[in-house]
């Protein structure tokens, strides 16, 4: 399997690696994927509660390449955007910018899986406060 | 140091520059048809095809006319099992083989089962080893034959060779190993260990790729084979076909230079890859052994590294050219079966690592390996959120995932 430059990129640099207090109410975590099938993204978002903006976005991958880039991208497009603006990146705007081969889609799919996650735990924990 | 380093002597060895030299004239000047049997060029070209005959042998320990030249081993698995299975259908319509044979075996058994067949495909223990005492269970009076690789090509472990063809002796079923890994590693005796069949290939033994042969036992008993290349009558007529009179002349080169290099080879190597093996052990955690630990290849190293995964851990570290069982390099997208044959779960098969030295790797590069494995894993761990929840404690296996 070759891959493409920006796949090798965020590969040899992957941004915003890490991890952010899980216990906090403004983060909300997606884990997502599992280790029988060879990929779990674990990605994390810090939200500012006034504006609804994504502060900061941290992720942790075990997976190919593909995977690991694919979330790597997306910490960093949804990194100051909103809620509703990081739900609208679609896995296929992944596979696109990447140019991920069909063999390797699966991996954009859960980077897109694990943004909804992030979101839909950081909404559940600050249920109350929104609803 | 040449980069990238190759560590991958299970799936083919380069040609032995000893092994091309003596291909070269057969090329050219002495090009002739080994079965033109009525001028100085035929001539020529058969005794040097005796000559590998005998080199072949002798490397396995059988009489040069037993030697029936393929184009390969997975030629020589399809015609030791399914030429069998054909000839003897009228005493039986049972074969027994392993869960983990090369594909070669396995998808030739299962067209077999097509065509009414059975098969039994028993299972192995967690080092990979078949136990003669289930392949004895296994027999019926139907069973006309029984194969079991010798050496595994993923894992590296030995079966009891020795103990599953005395058994068969015994029963009287003929016995067929794919030895294709082993040979030029381990000391094989077809005769005196009462083998009746068994497969090699020169390009595992630093000879050419496109030629193999199948052993076939000549006397206690004589092994009939039914063929399924119809031409000329070549191999005494279990394998028509003009012979590849340079592909020959390399593998028994190279047979000669395994059976001559083999004990000190051995030593060599097998030191080699324990030095890689207890440097892992040493510098990281949570990595684990696939294979038996003592009865396997010399040159073989399987290793789960977990929590990072095979085919990442591959790109981290380009400079050498490894093999992994993961997924994500196949085109199945189903990790090793033979990983799940011996019991790894899944899990672990995504972070399995295949590490094959040869004749040509050296102290400087397996020290560079070393050295560029455990930094790769080092820095796919501090990305990888499995390892994160392990140090926090955090049981996997208790985690409900949602498979994918």
């Amino acid at each position: 399997m070759s891959y493409t430059k920006k796949v090798i990129d965020h590969y040899e640099n992957p941004r915003n690696v890490g991890s952010l207090n899980k216990n906090a109410s403004n983060v909300g975590t997606g884990l997502v994927g599992a280790p029988e099938c060879g990929d779990v993204m674990k990605l994390q978002i810090e939200i500012d509660s006034e504006t609804q903006m994504i502060r900061d976005a941290k992720f942790k991958t075990f997976g190919c390449g593909s995977a690991i880039a694919s979330s790597s991208l997306a910490t960093e497009w949804i990194k100051g955007k909103t809620i509703d603006q990081a739900l609208e990146i679609r896995n296929t705007d992944i596979v696109q910018e990447l140019s991920l081969p069909p063999i390797k889609i699966h991996c954009s799919v859960l980077a897109e899986d694990a943004i909804k996650a992030a979101i839909s735990d950081y909404l559940k924990k600050n249920e109350a406060k929104t609803a | 140091m040449k980069f990238p380093i190759y560590l991958d002597y299970q799936a083919t060895t380069p040609v032995d520059p000893e092994v091309l030299k003596s291909m070269l004239p057969y090329f050219s000047d002495v090009f002739g048809n080994a079965a033109s049997r009525n001028h100085e060029f035929g001539w020529t070209a058969e005794s040097a095809v005796e000559l590998a005959r005998k080199q072949i042998a002798k490397l396995i320990g059988a009489s040069e006319r037993e030697i029936i030249f393929t184009s390969g081993a997975t030629e020589s698995n399809n015609l030791a099992i399914a030429g069998v299975a054909e000839m003897y259908q009228e005493k039986g319509k049972h074969l027994i083989t392993t869960s983990i044979e090369h594909k070669a075996v396995l998808d030739t058994c299962h067209s077999l089962e097509k065509k009414g067949f059975e098969i039994t495909f028993l299972p192995v223990n967690h080092y990979g080893q078949v136990d003669p005492e289930a392949v004895r269970r296994a027999m019926t009076p139907q069973t006309v034959l029984v194969s079991t690789i010798w050496a595994n090509n993923e894992i590296g472990t030995l079966n009891p060779i020795h103990e599953i063809a005395q058994l068969c002796k015994e029963k009287n079923v003929l016995f067929h190993t794919d030895a294709v890994q082993a040979a030029g590693k381990v000391p094989i005796q077809v005769e005196s260990m009462g083998i009746d069949l068994l497969s090699i290939t020169a390009h595992k033994i630093y000879g050419p790729k496109g030629v193999g042969a199948l052993y076939v036992r000549r006397k206690n008993p004589r092994v009939r084979l039914s063929p399924f290349i119809h031409g000329g009558g070549h191999e005494r007529g279990m394998r028509s076909g003009t012979l590849n009179v340079p592909g020959i002349v390399g593998f028994g080169k190279a047979a000669e230079l395994a059976q001559k290099l083999m004990s000190e080879e051995t030593v060599r190597i097998k030191k080699l890859r324990d030095q890689l093996w207890n440097g892992i052990q040493s510098q990281l955690d949570e990595v684990y052994l696939n294979g038996h630990p003592i009865e396997r290849l010399p040159n073989n190293l399987n290793v789960s590294f977990a929590y990072v995964e095979g085919e990442s851990l591959m790109m981290g570290m380009k400079e050498l050219a490894v093999s992994s069982g993961s997924a994500c390099t196949s085109a199945s997208l189903e990790p090793s079966y033979v990983l799940k044959g011996i019991g790894v779960g899944d899990d672990l098969a995504h972070t399995s690592i295949r590490f094959g030295l040869g004749r040509f790797t050296t102290q400087e590069e397996i020290d560079f390996a070393l050295q560029k494995v455990v930094e790769t894993v080092k820095k796919l761990r501090d990305l990888s959120p499995l390892y994160e929840m392990h140090k926090e404690g955090i049981d996997l296996k208790s985690v409900s995932w949602a498979a994918h």
